[in-house]
């Protein structure tokens, strides 16, 4: 095999990696990194193989942390990474992207927008996303009023779509000069009977793009699964036959627009574990249409975990791997489009993100 | 929100102020040492001769409200300081994480 494959993974106490080969049967751990600090996403640009990763430490506050030799060493940077003084203070960095170009996107809490053009050492804040007419009526979900999804155009920083607890999904066409919110269809249960159809306070846990570059969306909300074929103008429902409408990752196939991975929990009010505390990761070929669960390999009976938001990722293998990691602490694979599953690490920390790079030796 | 920092006298000719760095700051900066002695009138003034000797060290300890955070203590003569508060020429500083934050 010629490839030097990483899994990448956020956690409460650091960043971890695992790296394998094209096979992707063993794999060996490094870590923890970034000073065990809180680490909300981990993510890598394919181009250069350079590895950032966002956080918040209680102490000492947002950072960006940097590899740039696959975690043998690391760097760490705010320079800019903060709202106009006398803002309420950024506290954490919750997700991170990288555009065309090597654009690093940063999302914080409280709920923001933060760019580098100089791989993330120095960051601007995207001042418009914060001027929106309806920002004074964002409420925090229970994570606090977070923007953690990212959804970018590999082509084209024009585009990005964010996901915002609980403002819903905002998308910009001009580079973050002005946005509107795209949430048209989903529901908040949440809110006054009558009033389940907002413009915008959607409680979106996890939004992202159907690969080939088209208009296709996903999102995994608080209240319900959804599909967009119009970039998120018009959301449709896809969760007949799933366990549930609630659960937290979403994960897309790195081929097939069709194909999407799910990890239905209980429900909100119910302890927000695996259905019946049997584990299962659901995929859809049709978009939506139909639902599989994938069981074989992941635990069966008294499962009173969760998987958190950015947890669950694919790679660009042929077949593609499935990876998620639980607030238990391990992390499961699957290198068969999610038939059937390992675990790769049972104890790490609580596991906030995992993402995935593929490398040519 | 934001607080007055006096102006001081040219701090040049005075007594440098020794800094104790808490443990989990000093692991941030390569080349960072425990203790440093440094001039400074205030604790403002503090905070930026240790970014200016450790680039990105004023922004671990202070927000942009402008504030020290909000879980680092900074200990002037055994009491809570904030920006403001002034440092006589010799003070002995102790940046302390506080329990608080973890």
């Amino acid at each position: 095999m010629t490839q030097r494959v990483f899994l990448l993974v956020g956690t409460r106490k650091g960043a971890f990696i695992l790296e394998s080969d094209g096979a992707r049967r063993d794999w060996a751990l490094r870590g923890p990194f970034c000073e065990t600090w809180p680490t909300n996403h981990v993510v890598a640009d394919p181009a250069s193989g350079t590895i950032y990763a966002g956080g918040g430490n209680e102490w000492f506050g947002p950072a960006v942390w940097k590899s740039t030799d696959f975690g043998a060493s690391w760097s760490h940077s705010s320079q800019g990474l903060a709202y106009e003084a006398g803002q309420t203070p950024v506290k954490a960095v919750w997700s991170l992207a990288v555009g065309a170009e090597g654009r690093l996107y940063a999302g914080v809490e409280p709920a923001g927008l933060f760019v580098s053009d100089d791989g993330g050492t120095n960051w601007s804040h995207v001042e418009a996303l914060q001027q929106h007419p309806t920002r004074p009526e964002w409420n925090p979900g229970g994570a606090g009023l977070i923007l953690h999804s990212l959804v970018l155009d590999p082509r084209d920083n024009g585009r990005i779509w964010v996901g915002i607890s609980a403002a819903g999904v905002f998308a910009t066409e001009d580079g973050g000069a002005s946005w509107e919110p795209r949430n048209r269809g989903t529901r908040a249960d949440f809110l006054p009977e009558g009033q389940n159809y907002p413009e915008f306070g959607q409680c979106v846990h996890c939004l992202v793009r159907a690969p080939g570059g088209g208009a296709r969306l996903y999102q995994q909300n608080h209240c319900g699964m959804y599909r967009s074929d119009d970039g998120g103008r018009r959301w449709e429902s896809i969760e007949e036959g799933l366990p549930s409408s609630f659960g937290f990752p979403a994960a897309v196939h790195p081929r097939d627009p069709d194909s999407l991975y799910l990890i239905p929990l209980n429900g909100d009010i119910k302890g927000r574990f695996m259905p019946g505390g049997n584990t299962a990761v659901w995929r859809t070929r049709d978009g939506g249409s139909s639902w599989q669960a994938g069981r074989a390999g992941l635990p069966q009976g008294d499962a009173y975990f969760n998987v958190l938001r950015q947890a669950m990722a694919t790679d660009t293998l042929e077949p593609a791997g499935v990876y998620f990691g639980t607030n238990a602490g391990a992390l499961y694979g699957s290198i068969d489009e999610g038939d059937t599953w390992t675990c790769l690490a049972p104890y790490l920390p609580t596991i906030t993100s995992v993402e995935t790079l593929v490398m040519e030796r | 929100m934001g607080e007055h920092v006096p102006s001081q006298a040219p701090s040049e000719m005075r007594a440098p102020v020794l800094v104790r760095l808490p443990p989990h700051l000093v692991v941030l900066f390569p080349d960072a040492e425990p203790r440093v002695a440094l001039q400074a009138g205030s604790v403002a003034e503090m905070v930026a001769a240790l970014d200016r000797l450790w680039p990105g060290m004023g922004a671990r300890l202070c927000d942009e409200t402008p504030a020290i955070r909000r879980h680092v203590n900074v200990f002037v003569d055994g009491r809570r300081a904030r920006l403001s508060t002034a440092l006589a020429p010799g003070t002995d500083v102790f940046i302390i994480t506080a329990i608080s934050g973890g």
